[in-house]
């Protein structure tokens, strides 16, 4: 093989405008900002990012101090109470945002990683490639996954990138699969045979054929993972098996557990963050699959 | 029918083969071994004396004769022993497994029955109230944390409005007569059975309701109603028998999720399944129960696994000749 360069592309006629990949993106840009739901999930999940980033500068209280009598109901000072050792509520949900978010994002991009490597290599090379990594997948499926990952934590040590670790080993199986059916999908259609019959590269083919057509399930799947990812973290969390050194809301819950019936705002109200979180995770969701799906709308 | 059963059963012993190989190697990742925590147990040991027990335990052979040795032990039912509880693994596990699987099964009846019946009514009418209600019900079933919800279960329904007991699986002392014990179980386990089952109830939901709105528009459907049938003939006899394949496929798949699911609410509502167990074992550092627990949910995933199998092949006749 003498040929050094990359074989170019002709540019492709659309006979119908909306076939135009821009114009496909714009109209879905369009139908998602018209969805009342999804805009308001972007707007609250954008200030609960906004309470992550400089929530800690504004408030400088150390989540871990004690600062009043332990179990104080909601108050004018202690706007959320205290908890069984006298620290403030609010204080460590404010401080308990940036880990809580940075975990879950970190995880669900592992768990991305995983998901789409596999199911890639084995929807793009099928034959046995894939049946070996589909057996893989199997296996990893009858392991339930939050047990799998309690086990994984308890022997690697409670550091946040064990959780990360545990979490992106536990639930990349859905992804995988996901991606394995929809590149299965297109492989065989005909610019990606007209591609494959000018030479390109296989890696090529993967990642600048495939997997931009594959991306709109793709996009929705990874949308949902990540809220998931954040109700998983706070189980684990809740469980004790957590990085010492930080507070996440599901800590804080776990911390909180024998002493719920004494002070139900120690554990309502850092649960209510991660259902508001993950609430406005859903519905951008839901929207990403309406504009995506029209067709399917209200399924 | 009968070769593709055995097919899936071999199938499924590879599988906890194979999970038992990654205990294994678990066990090999492990900060220290069984030695190392007998003598600090013991308060420390002299080196000769560690390698003797080493020896005794056939920690000094090689790794892949240890992997074979461990192997035909769990295998043969032998799950080890519990440094913390005394007691081996194996009777633990059977202590505790049967409150997990009746969990289990029960919220995943429920769900099934519950989530399908609400998916149906909101399949015929597809603007209507039950339909907003499967959308909200399907949006919180996704956002919230199952142990979090079972918290505040508790909260309103054991604290503020006390109609069920907070914790255990029975009273203490026991009712006296067969039935009365009965009746005090099924009391204790109406709140953890209705959390459990709500996430789920949610799913199943939304999937019969997607379905059931496929198959109404086919063309058998059609002629059932025009050969006069009653709409209750339809719905349940043709139609839903139909759209209940999903379910099944998703039910089956849903119990690995499931069982994560109840060892959170076993853990809020202190029921002695495995949930505690494995809680207990992790505190412990009482690694061959923690690796038990995980050997014996992947044993009721496949269990269940091919449980679904069966169902479906019962249900979907045009699959019953293949293997």
């Amino acid at each position: 093989m003498s040929e050094a360069q990359e074989p170019t592309v002709p540019p492709v006629r659309f006979d119908d405008p909306a076939d135009v990949p821009e114009v496909r993106w714009r109209v879905t840009a369009a139908m998602f900002y018209g969805n009342k739901a999804a805009v308001l999930g972007i707007a609250v999940l954008a200030a609960i990012l906004l309470v992550g980033l400089f929530g800690p500068l504004l408030l400088q209280a150390d989540p871990f101090a004690i600062v009043g009598a332990p179990l104080t109901a909601p108050g004018e000072l202690r706007p959320l109470g205290t908890d069984y050792l006298g620290r403030d509520v609010l204080a460590g949900m404010i401080h308990g945002t940036r880990p809580t978010l940075i975990v879950a994002l970190s995880a669900t991009a592992f768990t991305v990683v995983i998901g789409l490597s596999v199911g890639a290599v084995a929807g793009f090379y099928g034959g046995r490639i894939d049946n070996l990594l589909m057996r893989i997948t199997e296996f990893f499926q009858v392991l339930p996954p939050l047990v799998f990952a309690m086990v994984i934590v308890a022997i690697m040590g409670a550091h946040f990138m064990t959780v990360i670790i545990a979490i992106g080993v536990t639930t990349w199986t859905n992804l995988a699969r996901l991606t394995r059916a929809e590149f299965l999908k297109i492989k065989e259609r005909e610019f990606v045979l007209a591609d494959r019959a000018i030479g390109v590269r296989d890696s090529r083919l993967i990642l600048r054929v495939l997997l931009p057509n594959a991306l709109p399930p793709l996009i929705i799947a990874v949308t949902l993972q990540t809220g998931l990812t954040i109700i998983y973290e706070a189980a684990l969390s809740f469980l004790g098996l957590t990085d010492p050194d930080i507070m996440t809301w599901g800590k804080m819950i776990g911390l909180s557990r024998d002493f719920f019936f004494d002070a139900w705002w120690s554990v309502t109200f850092p649960g209510l963050a991660i259902l508001l979180t993950t609430l406005c995770i859903a519905l951008i969701g839901d929207g990403l699959n309406d504009a995506f799906n029209p067709r399917l709308r209200g399924r | 029918m009968s070769t593709a059963i055995v097919q899936r059963i071999v199938y499924g012993l590879l599988l906890l083969i194979a999970v038992i190989t990654l205990n294994f190697l678990l066990i090999q990742l492990a900060p220290g071994d069984v030695v190392d925590v007998l003598l600090t147990e013991a308060g420390g040991g002299d080196p000769a004396v560690a390698a003797q027990i080493r020896a005794a335990y056939g920690l000094d052979q090689p790794v892949y004769v240890q992997l074979l040795t461990y192997l035909a032990k769990m295998l043969t039912g032998d799950l080890g022993y519990s440094y913390y509880f005394d007691e081996p693994v194996l009777s633990l596990l059977l202590d505790a497994l049967p409150a997990t699987v009746m969990l289990v099964l029960s919220a995943l009846l429920l769900a099934m029955v519950i989530g399908t019946l609400l998916g149906v009514i909101a399949a015929l009418r597809p603007q209507g109230l039950s339909s907003h209600i499967v959308t909200v019900l399907s949006l919180l079933g996704y956002a919230t944390p199952v142990f979090w919800l079972g918290m505040m279960v508790l909260l309103l329904f054991s604290q503020y409005l006390p109609w069920f007991p907070a914790f255990g699986m029975r009273t203490i002392p026991m009712p006296e007569t067969p039935l009365a014990r009965a009746l005090d179980v099924l009391h204790h386990m109406v709140l953890p059975t209705f959390t459990l089952s709500i996430l789920y109830l949610a799913s199943y939901s939304r999937l019969s309701r997607a379905s059931m709105l496929d198959v109404l528009g086919s063309d058998y459907i059609r002629t059932a109603r025009s050969k006069g049938l009653a709409e209750y003939v339809v719905i349940f006899k043709h139609a839903l028998k139909n759209a209940a394949l999903p379910i099944v496929t998703i039910a089956g798949l849903q119990v690995g999720s499931v069982f994560s699911g109840a060892v959170l609410v076993e853990t809020v509502f202190s029921l002695p399944g495995v949930g505690p167990l494995l809680y207990e074992s992790i505190l412990r550092r009482d690694y061959p129960v923690m690796l038990g627990v995980l050997f014996g949910a992947a044993v009721t995933t496949v269990v269940a696994n091919i449980i679904t199998d069966l169902v479906y092949r019962v249900l979907d006749p045009r699959i019953r000749g293949i293997s």
